[in-house]
């Protein structure tokens, strides 16, 4: 059981839906209530990592945030450290690849809100901010939940785009999913059992929970 | 909406919780984490016996990742942090060297033979003439036979080499599997998915693939030498330096002629 890798799994995930959870909530809402020329074109863009092959993804990736880019050298002459192979690029990546994990659920639960609702929330004289915190955010908390957990659950398992732009390294790109890769081609199948039983694990239990929750916040607000 | 502001409060919580993991995050530990080494996957086990020998030694420890050497070589021209590189064929550090990513030219650490392996249960013999290999191909016991990809990882082209010096490459090129790298291949076959392969004599030799597969070795004559250099990158630091002095000790080349590399004489 390699701990370390868990560790930067789990510490990737919650980076990343902490980066996420503000920028859905901007983005889902804007998709939601407006409309704008290129509307369409926005969504398909955030949905893209949905259907793109990770390795296509990974390899745009390696393209933009590689040495030889303009990203790449300046993340170098700022930070005296590469982008890619490290755990800053590897969440820079996790961000890019769960856009529509975080915006789509959370697009979803502010499109369910009936627009009188927002109507009256104006009418009783709510600024734009009174009204997302305390009407909108509390009526699109499970779409705004459901985003966190897939976020996370996702992060956990993303493989190819990983490998590609992670490159492997303990402690810093070595998730348990390319943990599990690289045990089993050291023939050590003990420690991949263990990794891949507990993600399996992990995984369910998180998604199983949501479901529950959310279910039961569906009937209290419902 | 009571719900709602204690749902609220457990967020904060942990965006406080957050900030705490942000400010103890990698980043700032970075300066003395162990140097990263990325090593051909033929030293799988050898690596990792001389690394516990260092540890022991000098209380200072590396990070091993393993992988095919063509891989690393565009991965460390991509600005990879790996400050040694050892590599399972001169060409990539040389190729490396002259572009400027190393620090000189390293030093030749080992030469590396190849072997097929054949798993436990398999229709094929381990013969290293590789006459029964041609055979199976002849009466259809061949199925799958793994190979490194001959693309990027220099145990897989050897294979190629190997076969195409019995004049069976293209006969067999339809049943290769490829593995990313020859622990990989190691692995598809070992495992019995596929009936055999070719991959480096010294994972043959690891234990975990010994209790499940035979092999036998190749004549070294058939295919390039693997002559296996290793190079501190650009970025090296005291204790990669530290690392890559050790690699020829007595010690370590000890270590690696038991996991059946022949190591180069001194100065080599």
């Amino acid at each position: 059981m390699d701990w370390t890798a868990l560790e930067l799994s789990l510490r990737l995930g919650v980076f990343t839906v902490a980066v996420l959870l503000p920028v859905g909530i901007a983005l889902g809402r804007v998709l939601a209530y407006r409309d704008f020329p290129g509307k369409s074109l926005a969504e398909a863009a955030v949905a893209l990592p949905l259907v793109l092959p990770p390795t296509v993804f990974g390899y745009y990736l390696l393209v933009a945030f590689g040495a030889a880019s303009p990203l790449g050298q300046f993340w170098q002459a700022a930070f005296g450290r590469p982008l890619v192979f490290t755990f800053e690029g590897l969440l820079l990546a996790s961000i890019v690849f769960n856009l529509p994990f975080a915006i789509q659920p959370m697009q979803r639960g502010f499109e369910a809100i009936p627009p009188e609702v927002r109507a009256a929330a104006g009418c009783c004289g709510m600024s734009p901010w009174q009204a997302l915190l305390k009407v909108e955010l509390p009526l699109a908390w499970p779409g705004i939940l459901t985003a966190m957990v897939l976020t996370f659950a996702h992060t956990l398992g993303e493989f190819g785009i990983v490998l590609m732009v992670g490159g492997s390294i303990p402690g810093e790109t070595r998730t348990v999913a390319v943990a599990i890769y690289d045990r089993v081609q050291a023939f050590d199948d003990a420690s991949a059992n263990a990794m891949s039983a507990l993600l399996l694990a992990i995984s369910l239990a998180v998604i199983a929970l949501t479901f529950a929750f959310s279910r039961r916040v569906g009937r209290r607000l419902g | 909406m009571g719900h709602f502001a204690q749902s609220a409060r457990a967020l904060v919580r942990l965006a406080g919780l957050l900030l705490l993991a942000l400010a103890a995050s990698p980043a700032a530990a970075q300066a003395d984490a162990p140097p990263v080494v990325a090593a051909a996957s033929d030293l799988q086990v050898a690596l990792v016996e001389i690394a516990a020998a260092f540890t022991g030694e000098t209380g200072r420890s590396v990070r091993l990742v393993t992988g095919s050497s063509g891989n690393f070589s565009r991965q460390i021209r991509q600005g990879a942090p790996f400050q040694l590189f050892l590599s399972a064929d001169e060409d990539y550090v040389r190729d490396l060297a002259r572009d400027g990513f190393t620090r000189g030219e390293g030093a030749l650490y080992a030469v590396g033979r190849v072997a097929i392996v054949v798993p436990g249960g398999s229709p094929l013999v381990a013969d290293g003439t590789l006459d029964d290999l041609k055979a199976a191909l002849a009466d259809g016991r061949l199925v799958k036979f793994a190979i490194a990809n001959p693309e990027h990882a220099p145990y897989g082209r050897r294979a190629e080499e190997v076969l195409r010096h019995r004049g069976l490459w293209d006969a067999i090129r339809p049943k290769l599997v490829i593995g990313e790298n020859v622990s990989q291949a190691a692995q598809f076959a070992a495992s019995g998915n596929a009936q055999g392969g070719i991959v480096a004599y010294s994972l043959a030799l690891a234990p975990q693939l010994a209790v499940r597969s035979t092999f036998a070795l190749i004549p070294e004559d058939w295919h390039s030498p693997l002559r296996q250099r290793m190079v501190l990158l650009r970025n090296a630091g005291p204790v990669a330096e530290a690392f890559y002095d050790y690699l020829r000790t007595p010690a370590a080349r000890a270590i690696l002629a038991r996991n059946g590399f022949a190591v180069p004489g001194e100065g080599g």
